[in-house]
């Protein structure tokens, strides 16, 4: 039989293509963790704090505990994610030794390089990397990462970052569509982006991994927004834990982003949830976390 | 020929470009409104117990069980592959399956993400050389009942019996695959699939 290849880009983007359509939780606690797979998360990204309490509390924000994450791997049977500081490879590594599913590099804790993101070629695990713009997320391909998602303004429960970073990616993405030839090298000098991936996204109208949405996600109906606006899935942090009945929130949150097209069930699913999270004002917020990550 | 996807959660656009390359018409599964006129069913790779939890709320659980008790072909794979098993471990006691192929499977049964590969498959039934094969924290198959038609296998160390795995099967108008054919440029498989319709409607 011929060899077996594993952690191949075809195998790190395969586990993001197998998340479309569906809704990636923050859970601090193996029973959380219970309660998102209960409500049909297709994964679960294990923190010790939500964004909306690294906001408050403040501080520096690193790797999790590792017997945090190993409990939650214990707790479910969907995929588990971790986040690790921007440049900070040595958490990757870490992570990595825990096999943990995905590597979040992540703009919500602080970040251990002011230059340079991890080099996610040099490792087995796949990455997602959050991005403002096309020509961010272009970078975090360039040096490996296997999925995108926006940035978002993570912690405030308020979509308009997001929806921000989504029409920014997805309005060049269409734009780049229509550039000739030579205007492709424009752009690539314009996105600070390599020539080769500007050609890939002008020939097939897409990014070359998946796109997803994460920051700020409250209510169904904003899953319906931006899957309606071109996201394949979304991440959700402080927005399911922090309102008053979460696992309820969860279950409508996760049968939106199906029937994202289908107002009536959205309607359906957001009657009598409880209160959301209660949310902030970004230009009222001292520290932008969308920010960080160049 | 109509082919249903079911569009719950998962890889769907793959197994949409799969068959708009074959030249046959298909359309997104949702709601159980979705599901008459369908000539067949493709169940996508994604997460196994989401689509349960779906397949419940969505309604489309029961309606579904009807078409395959029926006799609806359909085609499975990965998460596809584990809701028409017989039976999963490793999984939730909850999920549901479908029972349409009579095998057993545990959920994640080659190891966690970083145990994910690709490689070739002989597959005999299929004309033209191996078929490159990609394997998503994919199900491992551990039991195969007698009505069982094991069309592929490949040896891994996390198989039952020590040696090898099968990882393609078929029971009358159902077939399953452990990998994802619709990551691939490779349409045999599906176009194999396509002649099991063809087979049915004869």
């Amino acid at each position: 039989m011929d060899e077996q290849r594993t952690a191949t880009t075809r195998v790190k983007r395969g586990l993001a293509e197998m998340l479309r359509g569906g809704v990636i939780m923050d859970v601090v606690t193996p029973e959380q963790a219970r309660i998102a797979e209960d409500a049909g998360a297709v994964a679960v990204m294990a923190l010790e704090r939500v964004p909306a309490d690294i906001r408050a509390q403040g501080g520096v924000a690193r790797m999790s505990d590792p017997s945090l994450i190993e409990g939650i791997k214990q707790a479910v049977t969907i995929p588990v994610m971790a986040k690790a500081r921007i440049g900070h490879f040595a958490e990757a590594q870490v992570l990595e030794a825990l096999e943990v599913d995905y590597v979040d590099e992540s703009e919500v804790l602080t970040p251990a390089d002011e230059a340079h993101h991890i080099d996610k070629w040099a490792f087995r695990v796949p990455f997602v990397c959050g991005a403002t713009n096309l020509g961010e997320a272009l970078r975090r391909i360039s040096e490996g990462a296997a999925m995108i998602r926006s940035k978002g303004e993570a912690g405030t429960g308020n979509i308009v970052e997001a929806v921000r970073h989504l029409r920014s990616i997805l309005g060049d993405i269409r734009a780049v569509g229509q550039a000739d030839s030579a205007e492709r090298y424009g752009w690539a000098k314009r996105l600070a982006a390599p020539v080769d991936l500007v050609a890939e996204v002008a020939d097939t109208g897409r990014l070359p991994v998946p796109l997803f949405c994460a920051g700020g996600i409250a209510t169904p109906a904003d899953t319906a927004l931006v899957m309606q606006l071109g996201a394949e899935a979304v991440f959700v942090g402080s927005g399911i834990f922090k309102s008053e009945d979460p696992a309820r929130r969860a279950r409508a949150i996760v049968e939106a982003t199906t029937h994202f097209e289908d107002a009536e069930i959205v309607a359906k699913v957001s009657r009598g949830l409880g209160a959301p999270m209660p949310g902030l004002e970004t230009a009222a917020l001292d520290q932008r976390m969308a920010e960080r990550g160049w | 020929m109509l082919v249903g996807v079911l569009a719950l959660q998962g890889d769907v656009g793959e197994h949409l470009a799969a068959l708009a390359d074959l030249g046959v018409r298909a359309r997104g599964v949702r709601r159980p409104e979705d599901l008459p006129g369908l000539d067949a069913l493709i169940l996508p790779g994604g997460e196994s117990t989401t689509m349960s939890v779906l397949l419940e709320s969505s309604g489309l659980a029961e309606p579904l069980r009807k078409e395959l008790d029926g006799g609806l072909p359909a085609f499975g794979t990965c998460a596809g592959m584990i809701l028409m098993a017989t039976s999963v471990s490793g999984g939730r006691p909850d999920q549901r399956t479908y029972g349409a192929v009579d095998i057993g499977v545990r959920r994640n049964g080659f190891g966690r993400q970083l145990a994910s590969f690709e490689s070739d498959l002989d597959v005999p039934v299929l004309e033209g050389g191996p078929l490159h094969a990609v394997f998503i924290r994919a199900p491992l198959v551990d039991r195969v009942g007698e009505d069982v038609d094991v069309l592929a296998t490949i040896e891994h160390p996390a198989a039952y019996d020590g040696s090898v795995v099968p990882v393609l099967c078929r029971q009358g108008p159902v077939l399953v695959s452990a990998f994802h054919p619709e990551l691939t440029a490779d349409r045999r498989l599906h176009a194999l699939f396509l002649s099991m319709i063809e087979e049915r409607g004869r």
